[in-house]
């Protein structure tokens, strides 16, 4: 009941695309699942209904530049289905590739691919604290991505919290769409700027132009925003949605003002949940705080033709992203079509370029790390959303000095919600590390349990009725 | 310090590993529990948490009246109610040659002395189960079965245990043994546990460990697939089969759909993980949503597979070695051991402390299966 | 609540709990809904807290709404005329 092809792409952000225009101009048949409705992925979302207009300025040049992107991958044989969620791939056990399950028009359908690039992307990493599961708290790339679907800004004070490029990136774009910033609170630590020198003159000689860029947009936002450096902690009031907000700098005294909105960021980090599903060997990233799938130099997984690029193997931005999937798709060409063997130079190219961006990237990763209290949270923080569960609750739970998360999981409810623990995995890792003296890293994350996205009963049903109708 | 003597050591920190320490506990016993992962990893914690004396074997019966009995009174027990509710649990018939085959279970239990089971009409069972599909004709059903909590219930067992003075090594992997004439040495990585008495309680694993100790067991694995939906508003109470269909159904209590009744995943019982297998999932699906034809647009937001021994006539394993001394086994509860928990660890009890039961568990001896020794 | 920074000029009428409204082409129902004075997208399952948008990338089911007829998330789903949007204050009903 299930249609051959010799790659599955999900995704069709930079990585994705990337891949699919590199691959299919090897002959290779191609589909590349997505679950939004057109392609871009996260920062190029809807870039093609933006090419101009008020939007395209307000969101700047490296936004309109994707369009070329997108043009080049509409353009190119490989067939691209939106609307398209993935909600499990099953490895092909050793065999290499595998089926992906996936739901589009509420169809379940099956897919087999003889290879499958992940191109899934990143997240943003929750940070919670009291007070950030009220309504008029969200996530700053959240309120980017309302601003490139929507074209629309938040209205009243808005409070932006937190620290990194996205956050300076999209306090320029609000101001520039006309909206006003009640405060910005930086939760840089102090401190950041002197041990991480060296890794500092790094980036600016190997990526000049992002880099000062963003020293500018810093600067811009300094001037004309009122300012409030090293901020360490942070808790949202109201009632059925955000009224006030309080936070406290380091060594200061708690001030409480009034929001309408907070929007927060520590970062992102890669969406680990496919791969940590297929059981994918992971490994801790000191440098960027958290898990990423291990890759060797192509990009393929521990499962043989599995492969994973962009940020969804580990964040280095969308440049990097394109370059990775061009590179997982020359590996994927050399396995399926032996005969067709890529120009050495072009691979090399790829790599010295991705190389430089690599090493502009680690004083973002070090300056920008979230602090630690970002990832400890105080006992009366919701830590899963869904379930409701608190980080006293799951304190609580202190056990013979092991601890695992699919333990508190198994005793809390924590991460059994629709959201599968995508919000809490890392909340929880973290807590139980404290309990038990150890490190998230070897504590881990939860496992993964299909489906990768809900569906519903009657959806899956239908896949038995192919069977026995077939 | 850990303490590394103990009268009894249990290998499995599953519920028959707890609630078989817990009785040894109670009678003035020194129990340690020796458990690879943690407390519940793998079937006790994914078990759909029936308690079902339905169409059980009738062998199986007498201890599982007993242990149905338990239930009713399970925070005598453990303290805690274990989220267990008598509910109810139906067979649905969906065909009247359906209703035969159940009339001829409810008299063949009747002259074994069983009264626990009666047919319901098609008008009972709407009452029951009001979002049943018209076209069922009637049930079987028992009023005093349900279903319980797994997670809770782990948790109650496992404070029980610890309450009791029970020690609970989690994390630990028992990799050999060794007997002599103070009893038996278990190795745990570069530690060594003793005792004169060893209980096998090692599910899936217990196979393995048998061969261990010195009994060679012959065993399959299971790897039951369940799934798990969003939240909805209270619609049902009894636990739901289906004649002919691998289907078990219910509500939670906190309102989920929880989905499962014993159809097969994949297993890879060396690395201790199974595989949800989505194309026979799919059957569960489709039994669910003929039965319940509401409930099609609910949604799946977990699926998964639990490991677990079985045997080949789908019956426990409960008994003494009559090769190893010191040594009782307790495992291959086939997909159906969760209603019978409370009841192993008098059994075992039984066993360990006096010798011997008046329980009727002859149908349950290892040696049935074809024992060899494994020296 | 959100506002355009400027008036979308194609635009579809959909239904937000029975009463039409108008939205524009291209966005997804959470920007929309994100746009209504009333507060949030309907209620958490599990603790009845009133729930909004955290995301806006199909991560954390905060943005649950019914969309003709299933549970959909919202900012994942471009609106398309007609569409029927129902927030729910409980747990979805299954009817007998
Ligand atoms: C909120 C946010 C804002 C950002 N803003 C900026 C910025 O302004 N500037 C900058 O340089 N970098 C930014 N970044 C980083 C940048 O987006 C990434 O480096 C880059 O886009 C990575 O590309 P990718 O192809 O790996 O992933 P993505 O662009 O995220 O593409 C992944 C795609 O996979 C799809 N997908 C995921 N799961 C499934 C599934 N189960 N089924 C079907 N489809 C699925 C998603 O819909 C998405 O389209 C941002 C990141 C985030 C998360
Ligand atoms: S807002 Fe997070 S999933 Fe839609």
């Amino acid at each position: 009941m299930s249609d051959h092809v010799d790659l599955i792409i999900i995704g069709a952000g930079p990585a994705g695309m990337s891949a699919a225009i590199a691959a299919s101009r090897q002959g290779l048949s191609i589909v590349v699942l997505d679950e939004q409705a057109r392609p871009g992925g996260q920062i190029w979302r809807n870039v093609e209904q933006r090419r101009d207009g008020a939007l395209s300025t307000v969101l700047g040049r490296d936004y309109a530049a994707g369009a070329e992107l997108v043009d080049r991958f509409r353009a190119c044989p490989a067939d691209y289905r939106a609307e398209a969620s993935v909600w499990h791939i099953d490895e092909g056990q050793g065999t290499g590739g595998g089926k992906v399950f996936y739901l589009k028009d509420h169809q379940a359908r099956v897919l087999e691919g003889r290879c499958i690039l992940l191109a899934t992307g990143a997240q943003e990493r929750p940070p919670a604290f009291p007070g950030w599961t009220l309504p008029g708290v969200m996530g700053i790339g959240a309120a980017q991505v309302t601003l490139k679907s929507g074209g629309q800004i938040p209205d009243g004070p808005v409070w932006i919290a937190g620290c990194g490029p996205l956050a300076y990136l999209y306090a320029m774009q609000l101001r520039r769409a006309g909206g006003t910033i009640a405060g910005f609170l930086d939760t840089t630590p102090p401190g950041r700027l002197l041990p991480n020198f060296f890794a500092f003159l790094q980036a600016m000689l190997f990526q000049p132009a992002p880099m000062l860029k963003g020293v500018a947009w810093q600067l811009a936002l300094r001037c004309t925003v009122p300012w409030v450096p090293h901020v360490a902690a942070l808790t949202a009031d109201g009632g059925d949605r955000l009224k006030t907000l309080t936070y406290t700098t380091t060594g200061g005294k708690p001030v409480t003002v009034e929001a309408a909105h907070l929007l927060v960021h520590e970062g992102i980090v890669p969406g680990t949940h496919p791969t940590l599903m297929l059981g994918c060997e992971q490994a801790w990233s000191d440098a960027q705080d958290c898990f990423a799938p291990k890759l060797d130099e192509w990009g393929e997984t521990s499962l043989p033709g599995i492969f994973v690029a962009g940020d969804a193997g580990g964040i280095a931005g969308a440049q990097a992203a394109r370059l990775r999937g061009e590179l997982a798709a020359v590996a994927i060409m050399r396995r399926l079509k032996p005969s067709a063997v890529a120009e050495r130079d072009a691979v090399k190219r790829l790599r010295s370029r991705l190389s430089r961006i690599i090493a502009g990237r680690a004083f973002l990763d070090r300056y920008f790390r979230p602090r630690e209290a970002a990832c400890l949270p105080p006992d009366d923080t919701v830590i899963c959303r869904c379930e409701g569960v608190t980080a006293a609750q799951i304190r609580a739970l202190t056990t013979n000095g092991l601890g695992d998360p699919n333990m508190v999981k198994a005793f809390t409810r924590a991460g059994m919600g629709p959201c599968q623990g995508r919000q809490c995995g890392y909340g929880v890792a973290r807590l139980t590390a404290e309990i038990t003296g150890t490190h998230a890293a070897t504590v881990g994350l939860y496992r993964a349990r299909p489906p990768l996205k809900p569906i519903t009963l009657g959806e899956l049903a239908v896949l038995d009725k192919q069977r026995t109708e077939a | 310090m850990t303490r590394t003597e103990s009268d009894i050591l249990v290998i499995g920190g599953g519920l028959h590993g707890l609630s078989v320490a817990l009785q040894l506990l109670r009678a003035g016993r020194s129990v340690t529990i020796l458990e690879e992962s943690w407390v519940g990893r793998h079937a006790s914690g994914a078990s759909a948490a029936g308690v079902r004396t339905m169409f059980r074997p009738v062998s199986e019966l007498p201890v599982s009246v007993e242990a149905a009995g338990m239930w009713h009174r399970i925070e005598d027990l453990v303290g805690d109610t274990c989220g267990f509710h008598a509910n109810g649990q139906l067979r649905v018939a969906e065909r009247d040659t359906d209703l035969i085959s159940l009339e001829n279970r409810v008299r063949e239990t009747r002259s074994a002395g069983f009264k626990h089971e009666e047919m319901i009409d098609r008008q009972t069972l709407r009452r029951l189960a009001p979002a049943i599909a018209p076209h069922c004709v009637g049930a079987l059903y028992v009023c005093t079965d349900g279903a319980a909590d797994p997670h809770r219930t782990l948790r109650a067992f496992r404070v029980a245990v610890l309450a009791a003075g029970g020690l609970i090594c989690e994390g630990t992997s028992v990799t050999g043994a060794d007997h002599n004439d103070t009893g038996w040495k278990l190795l745990c990585g570069d530690r060594i546990f003793r005792a004169p008495v060893v209980v096998n309680a090692a599910g899936a694993w217990a196979g393995k460990i048998a061969a261990m100790l010195g009994d060679d067991i012959p065993l399959g694995v299971k790897a039951s697939m369940m799934m798990v939906t969003e939240r909805v508003a209270p619609f049902l109470d009894p636990v739901v089969s289906a004649v002919g269909r691998t289907l078990s159904f219910k509500q939670s209590e906190q309102g989920t759909l929880v989905i499962g009744g014993g159809l097969q995943g994949r297993a890879d019982v060396e690395a201790q993980r199974s595989f949800v297998d989505f194309e026979r999932l799919a059957r569960g699906a489709r039994a669910a949503t003929e039965l319940f034809p509401a409930v099609r647009n609910i949604r799946i937001v977990r699926t998964w597979a639990g490991i677990e021994a079985t045997t080949s006539d789908h019956q426990p394993v409960i008994g003494a070695s009559t090769r190893s001394p010191g040594v009782f086994h307790v495992f291959g509860f086939s997909g159906h051991g969760f209603q019978l928990v409370p009841v192993t660890g008098l059994i075992l009890r039984d066993l360990i402390i006096d010798t011997k039961t008046s329980r009727q568990i002859a149908s349950f001896a290892p040696d049935r299966l074809g024992v060899r020794s494994a020296a | 609540m959100f506002r355009k920074i400027a008036q979308p000029a194609q635009g579809v009428t959909v239904e937000v709990d029975g009463t039409p409204v108008r939205a524009s082409l291209g966005e997804t129902v959470a920007d929309l809904l994100l746009r209504q004075t009333e507060v949030g997208f309907g209620v958490n399952a599990a603790s009845g807290r009133v729930r909004a948008p955290y995301c806006m990338m199909g991560v954390c089911f905060e943005c649950l709404v019914e969309i003709d007829g299933r549970d959909s998330q919202a900012c994942l789903m471009p609106v398309r005329e007609g569409m029927r949007i129902t927030r729910r204050m409980g747990r979805p009903e299954v009817a007998a």
